[in-house]
């Protein structure tokens, strides 16, 4: 009885803290969903002024945020693409061959990873200014492959480690040449951590403020167009717009999760 | 000529590590031919030079009588079923075996067809669409033979399939394989680190030691006539004796060792030459008192029970033990007596010893 | 038969090797190596009257990083990284054991839980901290409704309130390598601890926590190092109160138009990211784990 009251109460105890850590998490979204209804059109638009939707319908009037968010997906797609590319052949390639120079660009590779965002920023705007290469959205879309590359090589890593180098060979033996065995064999043993990368690169690009900020120019991404309007207020459509977002992801973790759920059980 | 793959002057070296020394290697069409050894030998090496995976740092491999070394693995006619299976895991059991297929651009009919056929043969009805996570270790193995089977290879090479098997299955599973080698009548080369493993499936073993090819013949003849020393312990068991040539009549040579003398029979040896004796322990005799050629004496120590086998422990003056080998129910020595271990002459194996050049060289030291 | 093979090894290894690793090396080189040697040496430059960079060779910039406005803000934000980081293990441990050891079947869905503020941009997040903290925010509002107050207090523009921002950002880069580690954790272990004896605070000392130690340590270095360069962070909550070394990075490349000082600036960063990596490995850390 005694055992059982307790372990009743370390249970309690436990729910109550980790729905307090989710509160801590979720408080601002919170703030960020409500205040995308409030009828207020006054700066700052703090105050409560009613409930309302018109704002997501403004919001599709608001051409410079929309064309904001226009440029976020474009580079964040764009530098998805690049980095899971560039991630996974590179990783593949530091698994498999032995070549000089391989411990510096593994020392490399982690660089991106552990420096400050800041430091990246500033030293990717003063080599771009050195080499004449004008800000915009050629070199964000360049400044966000380099940092989220070597979150791709980490997960096509972690998924290399338990790869069995033989099912390459077998492939090869059944006389496969090595691209058909690369594409055939390779890519899909190790799709799922190559998704996890690009998913992880994608989230990064997106979230992205302070390495975009120093190389941007007239491109503004959605992120700094937020950071500029933060000074005199944050409207109630960027809300909505983030809002939305919020839904929109959250509609897509749904959706994926469960079809793996549904290969997983097929497995 | 009979020989579909032919191994001449094979070496290979990995920056200072001499894997495999100057190998020739001859294999019949047809054969089951085993490369035997223990880990680190190079029997790997060999098989995965022949698969193509490996390329030789000096001499030629041919398959069919043709030169391969120059060939990718996807260009050679031979086929591998690998140690760890190396099943394809994001693809069924289906697609696994019709995999060779595939790459041949055989119309999908016929892949249907073969494949079908060929899980009849391996006994994998009905697993089709199932994916290799789903399969024992036993069917795994069959799905690893099959898709290497599908092509129709020359040669079959065989990397310890048994290796990650149960004692019970891999019994089964070595008559089946034999079975199967018999039926389709494909060459197969064989590698494993176990022996008893080589003497049931091998129409030849091949042993390998540190590189380098130590014997090749019938399982009768490995186990029979060992050329090395090696070769003698490693196959079964037996007793060795080290020791000089003191006397030759004949064919009949006497021995001396540590303890005393023993005897054996062969030819080719000189007298002060340093050999190599071993005997089998069911070829090992007692007697109370020393025999002809044979006055080493030991002390009987220990039995063990082995099923249908007791196994007789004696120790020489020198500490080293001897195994008698009976069958249950013959009468043996009592614990704690003396007794004076003979054989029949013939039944010695004598092998020159390897070390020679060094005792001789210790012998010429002269001390003051 | 000598050419042939080499012809042959080419083929086989020295292509295959450069096609995959060679896009990957250039980004490196050009985008990571070449910019961080150039900002070493930008950082002895000096800057002519327009604030161009000149370059000529000069230590002014390190001299003046020893200036004790400076020093007090490095402080101040070794201060923040510090006690943002104990608050992260403090509040991110037992968090992450509870998701990890659970054994109910929305541990996958406790684990996303997590994740999802991710997709709203941190700007954002931060701001609607801003929104309730405030003077006319939430919680004021709260507090004087329910009459606890009646003068709005201010919770912004403090150290603290920097420190809850850098928490709120960080405190996932702490969950995950957490989760990680308390996940492998063979629960025999435990069983086998409390077999031989030991209560379960004694389990967590000298089972536990030495077991994911590696996890503790990750985390700390993904929550202490970007402490020290969230300048917008300390912007939009601290209100210019709790400047971090990444407040004075920035000025200097924007409104301070001063490259080379920032240059000099962020060799602060760089160095104790290096010593901290060190640290970090010498104490056998898995670099991996920091990215995954």
């Amino acid at each position: 009885m005694k055992r059982q009251r307790k372990a009743k109460c370390k249970k309690g105890i436990s729910i109550i803290f980790v729905t307090l850590v989710y509160l801590f998490l979720f408080l601002p979204i919170s703030v960020v969903v409500v205040n995308s209804t409030n009828a207020t059109t006054t700066k700052p638009y703090l105050s409560w002024k009613g409930f309302t939707f018109d704002w997501y319908i403004k919001l599709f009037e608001n051409d410079e945020l929309l064309g904001a968010f226009g440029n976020t997906m474009i580079i964040a797609i764009v530098s998805t693409i690049l980095a899971t590319a560039i991630g996974t052949l590179g990783a593949i390639g530091m698994y498999k061959y032995k070549f000089k120079g391989k411990g510096i660009i593994d020392a490399l590779a982690y660089i991106p990873v552990v420096i400050p965002e800041i430091v990246l920023g500033i030293s990717l705007l003063t080599i771009f200014a050195k080499v004449n290469i004008p800000r915009g959205m050629l070199t964000l879309i360049l400044a966000h492959v380099t940092f989220s590359v070597p979150f791709v090589i980490f997960n096509v890593r972690a998924r290399l480690a338990g790869y069995d180098n033989s099912i390459e060979e077998a492939s090869m033996d059944l006389g496969a040449n090595r691209i058909v065995t690369f594409f055939e064999i390779t890519l899909p043993v190790l799709a799922p951590g190559i998704a996890g990368g690009a998913l992880l690169a994608f989230t990064l690009s997106i979230d992205d403020i302070i390495i975009s900020y120093f190389v941007y120019g007239q491109t503004k991404t959605y992120p700094l167009k937020v950071m500029e309007s933060i000074k005199s207020g944050v409207a109630p459509d960027v809300n909505a717009l983030s809002t939305l977002i919020l839904i929109a992801t959250i509609g897509l973790v749904i959706l994926t999760q469960s079809g793996l759920f549904k290969k997983k059980k097929e497995n | 000529m009979g020989y579909i793959v032919e191994l001449e002057g094979v070496n290979k070296i990995y920056g200072s590590n001499h894997v495999v020394r100057d190998l020739e290697l001859k294999v019949e069409e047809g054969e089951f031919l085993t490369l035997l050894g223990s880990s680190g030998c190079g029997k790997t090496t060999t098989l995965r030079m022949i698969a193509g995976f490996e390329e030789p740092t000096t001499g030629s491999i041919k398959v069919e009588g043709e030169a391969i070394e120059e060939k990718e693995p996807f260009e050679r006619n031979v086929n591998t079923v690998f140690q760890s299976y190396a099943l394809f895991p994001h693809k069924t059991i289906f697609d696994n075996i019709a995999y060779g297929l595939k790459m041949k651009k055989v119309p999908k009919p016929e892949i249907k067809k073969r494949v079908t056929e060929m899980m009849e043969l391996v006994q994998l009805e009905g697993f089709e669409k199932r994916y290799p996570s789903q399969l024992s270790g036993g069917q795994k193995q069959r799905v690893a033979i099959a898709r290497a089977l599908i092509n129709r290879p020359r040669v079959l090479l065989l990397d310890e399939p048994l290796g990650a098997l149960d004692l019970k299955l891999r019994k089964q599973m070595q008559l089946e394989l034999k079975r199967l080698q018999r039926k389709l009548n494909i060459t197969f080369i064989y590698v494993t680190h176990d022996q008893e493993e080589a003497l049931t499936m091998s129409d030849r073993i091949a042993i390998m030691h540190d590189g380098v090819l130590d014997q090749l013949g019938t399982p009768t003849e490995i186990y029979e006539q060992p050329k090395t020393k090696f070769v003698a312990t490693f196959i079964g068991e037996t007793n060795i004796f080290d020791g000089q040539i003191n006397d030759i009549k004949g064919s009949d040579i006497s021995v001396v060792i540590e303890n005393g003398y023993i005897s054996g029979r062969g030819d080719g040896f000189k007298t002060g030459e340093y050999i190599t004796v071993s005997v089998r322990p069911e070829k090992l005799k007692f007697a109370e008192t020393p025999q002809e050629g044979f006055t080493v004496p030991a002390l009987v120590k220990d039995y063990i029970y082995v099923g249908s086998i007791i196994k007789c422990i004696v120790s020489l003056p020198n500490g080293n033990e001897l195994k008698i080998e009976r069958l249950a129910g013959e009468k043996l020595p009592d614990i704690g007596s003396t007794i004076y271990p003979y054989w029949n002459r013939e039944d010695a194996v004598l092998i020159h010893n390897r070390d020679n050049m060094v005792f001789e060289t210790i012998d010429s030291i002269t001390f003051n | 038969m000598e050419k042939a093979h080499s012809k042959h090894n080419w083929k086989s290894n020295t292509l295959p090797a450069l096609v995959t690793v060679g896009p990957l090396t250039l980004i490196l080189v050009l985008l990571v190596a070449i910019p961080l040697i150039y900002v070493v040496v930008m950082s002895f430059c000096s800057i002519d009257q327009y604030y161009n960079v000149e370059f000529k060779f000069t230590l002014d910039n390190y001299k003046r990083l020893i200036s004790p406005d400076y020093m007090k803000i490095y402080g101040q934000s070794l201060l923040i990284a510090l006690v943002t980081t104990l608050l992260c293990i403090l509040i991110g441990y037992p968090f992450a054991y509870i998701i990890a050891r659970t054994k109910s079947k929305k541990k996958r869905l406790l684990y996303m839980l997590v994740i999802i503020p991710f997709w709203t941009n941190s700007l954002i997040r931060i701001y609607g901290w801003r929104t309730f903290l405030g003077n006319n925010g939430w919680l004021n509002s709260i507090l004087q409704t329910l009459h606890i107050t009646n003068e709005p207090i201010t919770f912004l523009y403090k150290q603290g309130t920097t420190v809850l921002g850098m928490v709120y950002c960080l405190l996932p880069f702490m969950i995950f390598p957490l989760y990680t580690a308390l996940e492998k954790l063979d629960g025999s272990l435990l069983e086998a601890s409390s077999d031989l004896g030991a209560k379960p605070l004694v389990t967590l000392r000298e089972i536990i926590i030495p077991l994911t130690s590696g996890g503790i340590f990750s985390g700390s270095i993904m929550v202490f190092i970007p402490c020290l360069g969230y300048f917008f962070v300390s912007d939009i909550l601290g209100g210019g109160n709790s400047d971090v070394i990444g407040n004075l990075i920035e000025r200097q490349f924007q409104s301070g138009n001063n490259w080379p000082l920032g240059a000099a600036l962020s060799i602060i960063l760089i160095a104790v990211t290096l010593i901290l990596v060190r640290i970090y490995k010498k104490m056998g850390g898995d670099m991996e784990s920091l990215g995954v």
